[in-house]
C-alpha cells in the first residue's frame, strides 16, 4: 500500500519549514551591505542582469536613504524587481559578476538589497509610475505571467490600453503557481500583481484560454497588436511503462496545489518520493516534499550534476534539506502494480560529445509518489494560426520579441531562447512593449 | 619593547597618552577609571570661577556616522565644569595623591581680569597638580562670555592672560589653542611671548552638524533651538596635524613644546602627531566613543611600532617628519611620477577610470583589445594620485618615479636637478637663478 497522507508534520513545523528562505534585511544590515558596493564604472552586475537594472545606482540610493528613488531605479527596468529579488538565481547573474568575488569571494548581497528597496513600495502601494497621454491604441496581452504583466505595465505606462487575458483565476503565472512557497511568502505574488495593475489602463479577463475561448486570428482583428506570453503549460511525457499509474504526478501541478493550499499540512505527501528531472522544478518539488514531511526524497537526473539546470545554490538547498541527488540515471519503468511503488533506473554515462550512453546497469528506488519534472512544452492547439514560425516547439522571435506574424510579439518561456527565469520573461515583456509602442506610433495611419 | 615613558615640561607619565580636558576628566570617578585602564595622564576638565556655570539638560553631543554607525566626527556644546570649584580641587588633590606616577594637569578658563587669575591659579597649584593648561579654545558658549576661543582668536589677549597665569604659577603653563583662526602661528607666537611653557592643540572646530530632515531645524536642538558646537573626532585630524606642523617648522615657534590633540583614535594617529612635532598627545573623542580600554592599543601599538623602527623611546620619533614639510613653492617641479596599476590585484571595478575620465586627466583606459581592462596612459598621466586614493584595493595602484628618459606627457627630458617655482620662468616673482 502506498504511504501517502497529509499532516506528516505539526502545524508549527510546517510553518517553520515554509517561512521566508532569505529573511529581509533590517535597515542597519542594508546600510552596511550597501556600503560594500564599490559603485563600479560600467558595472558588471548591471551587464549581468537580464533586465539591465542600474544596480550601483539603486544601491547608492539605499546608502543615502533615498529608498523611493532606489525602488524607481529598479522597477523602471524591471517592474517585478520585488519578485526577482526573491527568486533570481543571483549567484549566476548579478552577484556572480560582482567584482568583490575577485578578491574576497563574497559579493554584495544585491538580491537582498533589491528586496530592501522594493518592499516598502509594495507594502504601501506607493505609485512610482504614471501613464503617458492616451494613445487610443489597444493591445491584447495573452498570459498574466511575468512576461505578460511586464509587457502590459510598460504598454499602459506608454499610454496604450491593454486587455490582459489569462486562463487562470489569478494572475501571476508561475510567480503565483510555480515558485516554491518559501521563496515568496505572504502572498507576495498577488500583491505584486496588484501593484502592477494599479497603474491603470489594464483590463483583466481571467479564465480565458487561448486556443479555446479566443484565437490569435481573432485578437489580431480586434486589437492594434498582440503580445503572447502564454508560457509552457503542457507537460512533457517520459514515454515509459507505468507512467499512467496512480501516484505518478506532474511536479508543476503539485507545486501549484501547494502554493494554493490554504493549509499546507492538508496536502497529501508520500513517505518516499522520487523526482525525475534536474531543473529548478525538480528541486522545488523535492525540497517542498521534504519540508512537508516526506522521509526519503530522491532526485534522479540522466546527466551529470554539472549539467543540471538548477543552480548550485538550488542544488545545495536540496542537499541541506535532506534530498538525495542521483545523477547519471534514466528511468526505464515505473513499477506497480496498481499504484506506483518504485522506479527502475538504468545508470547512464556521458560520451565525449556529452550524449547519454547506456551502461546496462540498473537499480530500483522505492517510491510512494513519483514526480515528473522533465520540462514543459507549449500546449497543443494554443496557436491556431500556423503562420507563426516555430522551432523546437517554441515560438521564434527576433531581438524585439517580434514573431514572424506581423503585429504579434511574444516573450517568456514560450519563445525560443527563453531560459525559465522570471527576470528574462520580464525583460521580454518590456522589450516587446517598447517595440509595440514604436510600431503603433509609426504605422502608416499614424495618429494624433 | 621600547620605553614609552614620557616627560613633557618635566612632567613625567608612563606613556605619552593623556586624556584631554573634556567630559572624561570631569571628576575623580572617571579619572580613576582612566588611570586604572593605563592612561599616562589627564588634563582635568576646565575649571572656572565660582559659582559654576550650568549646562543644558538636553543633547550636548551629536555625531557624523558611517553607514555602520562608526563615529567619524563628533560635536559638543558642553561648557566647562558645572561643579563647585572646591569639589574639583579636593578631587584633584586626592587623585594626584593616589596616582603620583601619572601626569595630572588642570585646565582653567577665566575672564580677562588679572585679579581673577591671581586669585585662582594659586588655589589650583595648591592641589599638587603637575601643570596648568589655559583653555583659549572652546568655540561655544564660553566664547560668548569673552572666554575660550574669544581669547584664543586674539593674540594680544593670549599673551596677556598667559602672562597673568605665569605670574601666579610655579608649575608649567600650557596654552591650548583654538583652530578657529586663519593662521595658527600668531596665537602660538603670542603664547610664547606671554611665557607659555608649551602649547596644546587643537581645541574643537566651530560647527553645526546637520539639519533634522523632518522638522527642517538644525540638529540637535534644545527645545527647538540649537547652537554651534565644537567639532572633533577623526575627521579633524588632518587640520590639527597641519597646525602642529606649522608651529614645529616655523623658526619663531619651533622651540615651543607641543601637546598634540585632534582625532587621535589609534596608535598610528599618535605617530602622525609625534612625527610632525608633538612631544605627547591628548585624546578625548575616541575614549568617548569606545571607553578607556582603547589605551591598550594606543600603548601596545606605539611600542611595537617603535620596536619595528628600532627606536628605544618615543623621543626618537618626535619631529621626525617635520623636515619633510615645506611650502608649495619649494616642491621639485622636475620630479615626475606615473600611476601603475597591478593587473593581478585589479578587480576591475573601474573607479580609477571613471574618476580620471570625469574629473581629471583622461589617463586610464576602460577597454584594451576589446577586454575590460584599466591601464594608465602615461602620455596623459600627471601623477596626481587620485586613482591611488579611490582604488578600493590596497597597493593595487602605486606611483612610480620616472628616473630617466622623457616624460611621455610633456616630452621633457627627466632631470635629476631640482627646480622649483621660485626660479620657474612662469613665475613673475622668480628669484634670479
Amino acid at each position: 500500500m502506498p504511504d501517502i497522507r497529509p499532516n506528516r508534520l505539526s502545524r508549527e513545523e510546517i510553518a517553520s519549514n515554509f517561512s521566508d528562505l532569505h529573511p529581509p534585511l533590517s535597515r542597519s544590515e542594508a546600510l552596511v551591505e550597501a556600503d560594500r558596493c564599490y559603485f563600479c564604472f560600467d558595472a558588471p552586475c548591471t551587464t549581468a542582469c537580464p533586465t539591465g537594472i542600474d544596480i550601483p545606482g539603486f544601491i547608492q540610493k539605499i546608502r543615502s536613504g533615498n529608498l523611493r528613488g532606489s525602488a524607481h531605479t529598479i522597477l523602471s527596468e524591471n517592474i517585478m524587481g520585488g519578485m526577482c529579488a526573491r527568486v533570481c538565481p543571483t549567484e549566476v547573474l548579478c552577484e556572480d559578476a560582482c567584482v568583490r568575488n575577485s578578491h574576497e569571494e563574497k559579493p554584495v548581497e544585491i538580491g537582498l538589497l533589491q528586496r530592501y528597496a522594493t518592499d516598502p513600495v509594495l507594502d504601501d502601494t506607493m505609485q512610482l509610475f504614471s501613464r503617458a497621454a492616451a494613445s487610443g491604441r489597444r493591445v491584447a496581452v495573452v498570459g498574466g505571467g511575468p512576461a505578460g504583466l511586464s509587457c502590459a505595465h510598460r504598454l499602459a505606462a506608454l499610454g496604450h490600453t491593454v486587455t490582459l487575458f489569462d486562463r487562470d483565476m489569478k494572475l501571476g503565472g508561475l510567480n503565483e503557481y510555480g515558485i516554491a512557497a518559501y521563496k515568496t511568502v505572504d502572498d507576495f505574488a498577488q500583491r505584486e500583481v496588484e501593484y502592477i495593475l494599479s497603474i491603470g489602463g489594464i483590463e483583466v479577463r481571467n479564465g480565458v484560454t487561448l486556443g479555446e475561448d479566443i484565437s490569435v486570428t481573432q485578437l489580431r482583428d480586434e486589437y492594434d497588436s498582440v503580445f503572447l506570453g502564454v508560457g509552457l503549460s503542457g507537460v512533457n511525457w517520459l514515454g515509459i511503462e507505468g507512467e499512467e499509474l496512480p501516484g505518478v504526478e506532474n511536479a508543476v501541478e503539485y507545486i501549484a496545489d501547494l502554493r494554493q493550499a490554504s493549509d499546507k499540512g492538508d496536502l497529501p505527501v508520500g513517505r518516499r518520493v522520487v523526482v525525475i528531472g534536474g531543473g529548478m522544478t525538480a528541486i522545488d518539488v523535492a525540497v517542498q516534499s521534504k519540508r512537508l514531511g516526506a522521509e526519503q526524497v530522491d532526485i534522479v537526473y540522466r546527466r551529470g550534476i554539472d549539467q543540471m539546470g538548477a543552480s548550485d545554490f538550488e542544488k545545495n538547498l536540496a542537499k541541506t534539506s535532506g534530498v538525495t541527488i542521483h545523477p547519471l540515471a534514466r528511468p526505464l519503468k515505473i513499477l506497480g502494480p496498481g499504484h506506483a511503488s518504485g522506479v527502475l533506473f538504468e545508470r547512464t554515462a556521458l560520451d565525449d560529445n556529452g550524449s547519454i550512453a547506456d551502461t546496462g546497469e540498473t537499480f530500483t528506488l522505492d517510491a510512494d509518489v513519483v514526480f515528473k519534472a522533465i520540462g514543459q512544452q507549449l500546449r497543443d492547439g494554443v496557436l491556431d494560426d500556423g503562420s507563426i514560425k516555430m522551432k523546437s516547439g517554441k515560438i521564434v522571435v527576433d531581438g524585439n520579441q517580434s514573431t514572424s506574424l506581423a503585429g504579434v510579439w511574444a516573450g517568456g518561456d514560450c519563445v525560443l531562447g527563453g531560459d525559465d527565469l522570471t527576470v528574462t520573461a520580464v525583460q521580454h515583456g518590456k522589450v516587446a512593449a517598447i517595440a509595440i509602442d514604436r510600431y503603433l506610433r509609426t504605422r502608416e495611419e499614424g495618429y494624433g | 619593547m621600547a620605553d614609552l615613558a614620557s616627560e613633557f615640561l618635566g612632567i613625567r607619565s608612563p606613556n605619552p597618552f593623556w586624556l584631554a580636558s573634556a567630559p572624561p576628566t570631569d571628576k575623580a570617578y572617571n579619572v580613576n577609571r582612566a588611570f586604572e585602564a593605563g592612561w599616562g595622564g589627564a588634563v582635568w576638565k576646565t575649571l572656572g570661577e565660582d559659582p559654576p556655570i550650568v549646562n543644558v539638560s538636553g543633547p550636548r553631543y551629536s555625531a557624523i556616522h558611517s553607514n555602520d554607525r562608526r563615529v567619524i566626527g563628533f560635536n559638543n556644546i558642553e561648557l566647562i565644569t558645572d561643579r563647585p570649584l572646591r569639589t574639583n580641587l579636593d578631587e584633584i588633590r586626592q587623585i594626584k595623591r593616589d596616582w603620583p606616577d601619572r601626569a595630572l594637569v588642570v585646565s582653567v578658563m577665566f575672564p580677562m581680569n588679572e585679579q581673577v587669575w591671581a586669585k585662582y591659579v594659586p588655589m589650583i597649584e595648591d592641589t599638587g597638580a603637575d601643570g596648568i593648561e589655559l583653555n583659549f579654545g572652546c568655540p561655544h558658549g564660553m566664547s560668548e562670555r569673552g572666554m575660550g576661543s574669544a581669547v584664543g582668536q586674539v593674540p594680544e589677549y593670549i599673551r596677556m592672560a598667559t602672562e597673568w597665569a605665569k605670574a601666579a604659577a610655579s608649575v608649567p603653563v600650557i596654552v591650548k589653542l583654538t583652530p578657529n583662526v586663519a593662521n595658527i602661528l600668531p596665537p602660538a607666537k603670542a603664547a610664547k611671548d606671554g611665557g607659555a611653557d608649551a602649547v596644546s592643540l587643537i581645541n574643537t572646530i566651530n560647527s553645526i552638524m546637520r539639519v533634522d530632515y523632518d522638522t527642517l531645524t538644525m540638529y540637535p536642538t534644545t527645545d527647538g533651538m540649537g547652537t554651534h558646537g565644537g567639532y572633533c573626532g577623526e575627521a579633524v585630524k588632518p587640520i590639527a596635524l597641519n597646525m602642529v606642523a606649522e608651529i614645529a617648522r616655523t623658526a619663531e615657534t619651533k622651540d615651543l613644546p607641543i601637546s598634540g590633540i585632534g582625532g587621535i583614535s589609534d596608535w598610528r594617529d599618535a605617530v602622525d602627531f609625534l612625527a610632525l612635532g608633538a612631544s605627547n598627545v591628548q585624546v578625548c573623542t575616541a575614549a568617548m566613543v569606545y571607553g578607556f580600554k582603547i589605551i591598550d592599543d594606543l600603548t601596545d601599538g606605539l611600542g611595537n611600532f617603535l620596536d619595528d623602527k628600532g627606536m628605544s623611546s618615543v623621543q626618537g620619533l618626535v619631529g621626525r617628519a617635520v623636515p619633510s614639510v615645506t611650502d608649495w613653492q619649494y616642491l621639485n617641479l622636475n620630479y615626475v611620477e606615473k600611476a601603475v596599476i597591478d593587473q593581478d590585484l585589479c578587480i576591475k571595478c573601474g573607479r580609477c577610470h571613471i574618476v580620471c575620465e570625469d574629473t581629471s586627466h583622461q589617463a586610464i583606459t576602460h577597454t584594451v583589445n576589446g577586454q575590460r581592462r584599466f591601464e594608465v596612459i602615461d602620455e596623459e598621466c600627471v601623477g596626481c594620485n587620485l586613482c591611488v586614493s579611490v582604488c578600493p584595493i590596497d597597493d593595487c595602484i602605486t606611483m612610480r618615479r620616472l628616473s630617466d628618459g622623457y616624460d611621455p606627457r610633456t616630452g621633457q627630458r627627466i632631470s635629476d636637478e631640482k627646480a622649483d617655482w621660485t626660479t620657474h620662468p612662469n613665475n613673475p616673482m622668480r628669484k634670479p637663478s
